[in-house]
């Protein structure tokens, strides 16, 4: 019991009665509108951006095929049927043309004709225009291609596959494999599980070697290439990966951590005194500090993307505008978090140095900076981390780094692998820098007890 | 005195001193190499920019001053564009906020399930954790860009790209907020036949929610930046709008000045209110 209760006589239950049944009402309330106001709200969103009608325009077909890209591939079994050439082609790209004497076993040539294999007792014979389709069960589709249409013949019955037919186009749908015929063009292709030529592309001299194969070839002292040791072949062999493009992909990664650490430690620099000249423990005037502290509102309010259009501008695309933009915003947000930090300060070291006879530029080096530098670090470092991802975003609009390569990836809307690969490696390169970041900041922050 | 004890504190001071200017020069040639970096680091972001820094510089005030004086120059329109814009505005908005609640409904699942003492199935908390670190790592352009190309254009890639980030980055901080969340209520609750839900809905939220209120504020904040951002990929909402005057260039600038404008005021607007709450909260529990 508390004192006041004990002069003032002690309210009996029923005297509290009414009060706490409001109390509960209220909480009631509270609890069950909170939610119900939440739900209101997104029920209203859910109309405002017409999810239902997105629902029916979504295009499940590119779903299917980004999702199928994304861990297989194919590869091309072409005829050009106005020249009878045929080529085959891992994607149909000119990159993965195989050369001859590199063909695929489940691929036949013999001048105008081919035998293909499609796998699950599934067979194709392209014959100078003309495509023979074997599917067990079923039977033989033919197709010609001529310069007036595609002339099929297609039977009925059983376990029939799924054909899409015009008159200038046929396409037929198999486990595994799909064919398109056109006008100009007789196309099989087959899918295969894997991204195809990662570690090395068809013109380089370790293509299709078993891991074992390359372990032995390493290890040994007869080089392929008589100018380099074999595993510094095999390793610029995959850096200048063609299709893949390794080196460069590298680099861009480099490029938008390159862009998240200058953007982020010039900001702290800058930030640093500006920070000083903000507080008011540090700086009696108020017209410097007012305004400052407006420059660094403005700073942050304007947001990355306002000034990266606008350094686009004055500088041109590329990582340099990007780690301006970063920059310029965070030099906004660490002057106000770093100036708050220094108004939190603790006055009584900074005496105690003063009463030493320091000056102020030795009162602000040890009275200071070490009561503030693990706040500083520990912000600084938590931005870089977040300041990676950012870069990615920014480098898509300026033009630099990861950022560029997926957009690119994902606007060509083929290379479904590729963007596969890229969101791989941003995830993996994100949350490197998340445990690098996390590493030094408690090296650094060891043995202060900020709290932090 | 002073005497007697000269020797070995002369020794003691040399040895200081030493050590001392040892550290100094650890620290000097560490700050040293890292401006070296930095500045190097410059130079390689340089070289390969379209312009020089020093180039460009001269140039950073045109397209601003262009866009003022334009802006100036028709400022009769101005009210018609801000109205314009407006409902774009809202959108991204909108998109922030329901990303936002949304992200912050699957943090807390994902933060309750993952944490020590409060997980429905311990053995799974590794799981949820690395669910968590990937959801986080994802920056939004990867999900938004994705789910253009299957949805096509729109608020909602946007809004599905930023709830699934927010939900791993507000879900790891909710963690440690409910790490340290009292754990008789719970036990309480346990001890008269309450279920996991009811557990986690009447004895932790109650301790948690202003803690967790608090960072969702903070987020939201964040998010009104991000879906402009994704606006300007595709992605609907002000930075749409923002991207197709900045492609029409010049003669289109006075609308682009109404965006910016409608954006900074926004950001502006939402970091006072949230930081408003923030205080308030954070005022309340101490």
């Amino acid at each position: 019991m508390t004192a006041a209760s004990a002069t003032a006589p002690s309210p009996t239950v029923a005297d509290r009665l009414p009060a706490i049944e409001r109390l509960f009402a209220r909480k009631r309330l509270f609890s069950f509108g909170v939610p119900g106001v939440i739900l209101a709200y997104l029920l209203y969103v859910f109309f405002a951006f017409d999810v239902p009608g997105l629902i029916q325009r979504a295009n499940m077909d590119n779903a299917r095929i980004l999702v199928a890209d994304s861990y297989s591939h194919k590869t091309h079994v072409t005829q050009d049927t106005r020249s009878g050439q045929i080529r085959v082609a891992i994607e149909g790209e000119a990159k993965g043309v195989y050369p001859e004497h590199l063909l695929p076993d489940w691929v036949a040539i013999d001048g105008p004709s081919a035998e293909i294999d499609l796998g699950r007792g599934q067979s194709a014979r392209i014959d100078n225009g003309a495509v023979f389709l074997t599917v067990p069960g079923y039977g033989v589709i033919e197709a010609r291609s001529t310069r007036n249409g595609v002339s099929v013949n297609i039977p009925d019955g059983p376990n029939r596959p799924t054909v899409n037919q015009s008159d200038a186009r046929l396409v037929v749908d198999l486990d595994g494999a799909r064919m398109i015929v056109t006008r100009t063009r007789i196309d099989v292709f087959r899918y295969f599980l894997g991204w195809e030529l990662f570690w090395f592309s068809l013109e380089s001299p370790y293509y299709g070697k078993s891991l074992s194969e390359l372990i032995g070839l390493a290890l040994s002292d007869q080089r392929v290439d008589a100018a380099k040791s074999n595993l510094q072949g095999m390793a610029e062999s995959f850096w200048r990966n063609r299709i893949w493009q390794h080196g460069d992909v590298a680099w861009a990664l480099f490029e938008t951590i390159l862009m998240a650490f200058i953007g982020t430690f010039g900001a702290a620099l800058i930030a640093l005194p500006l920070a000083f000249l903000s507080a008011h423990n540090f700086t009696p005037s108020l017209i410097a500090r007012f305004g400052l502290r407006r420059v660094f509102d403005f700073l942050r309010g304007v947001d990355g993307l306002i000034w990266t259009i606008v350094l686009s501008r004055a500088f041109g695309p590329g990582p340099m505008t990007g780690a301006l933009a970063i920059l310029l915003t965070d030099t906004g947000s660490f002057g106000k978090m770093f100036s708050e930090a220094l108004e939190n300060t603790d006055k009584k070291q900074v005496e105690g140095i003063r009463s030493t006879g320091a000056n102020a530029v030795q009162r602000y080096r040890f009275g200071v900076i070490p009561q503030v530098m693990p706040v500083f670090m520990s912000q600084v470092l938590y931005y870089f981390e977040s300041n990676t991802r950012s870069a990615t975003i920014i480098g898509a609009i300026v033009g630099g780094g990861i950022g560029l390569l997926l957009t690119q990836a994902i606007i060509t809307q083929k290379d479904w692998e590729q963007v596969a690969y890229y969101i791989v490696l941003i995830v993996l390169m994100v949350m490197l820098m998340d445990s690098f970041s996390g590493w030094l900041r408690r090296k650094l922050i060891k043995g202060t007890d900020t709290g932090h | 005195m002073a005497k007697l004890y000269m020797p070995a504190q002369s020794g003691i001071y040399t040895a200081y001193m030493a050590q001392t200017q040892r550290r100094r020069l650890y620290s000097g040639i560490l700050l040293l190499v890292f401006v070296l970096l930095l500045i190097s680091s410059f130079q390689i972001a340089e070289s390969r920019n379209a312009g020089g820094f020093i180039s460009g510089l001269p140039q950073i005030l045109d397209f601003p001053a262009g866009l003022v004086s334009e802006a100036w120059e028709r400022i009769d329109r101005m009210p018609g564009h801000l109205a314009t814009f407006f409902p774009s505005l809202v959108e991204t908005i909108n998109i922030a906020a329901a990303s936002t609640l949304i992200g912050a409904a699957g943090g807390i699942v994902l933060a309750l399930l993952s944490t020590r003492g409060l997980a429905l199935w311990p053995r799974l908390i590794p799981l949820f954790r690395r669910t968590m670190d990937i959801l986080r790592a994802l920056p939004e352009i990867v999900i938004a860009l994705v789910l253009i190309f299957i949805l096509g254009g729109g608020p909602v890639p946007a809004m599905i790209a930023i709830a699934l980030h927010t939900a791993g980055a507000l879900g790891k901080l909710f963690s440690e907020v409910a790490e340290n969340a009292d754990l008789k209520p719970v036990e309480g609750l346990a001890s008269v036949g309450a279920g996991w839900f009811q557990r986690m809905w009447l004895g932790v939220m109650p301790q948690v929610s202003p803690n967790f209120l608090s960072y969702g504020l903070l987020r939201f904040e964040i998010n009104i930046r991000a879906s402009a951002i994704l606006g300007f990929v595709g992605a609907g909402g002000i930075g749409y709008d923002l991207r197709n005057t900045m492609t029409w260039g010049q003669g289109r600038f006075d609308q682009a000045a109404a965006i910016f404008i409608l954006l900074f005021v926004t950001i502006v607007v939402v970091d006072q209110i949230s930081s408003h709450y923030r205080n308030k909260i954070s005022a309340v529990e101490h």
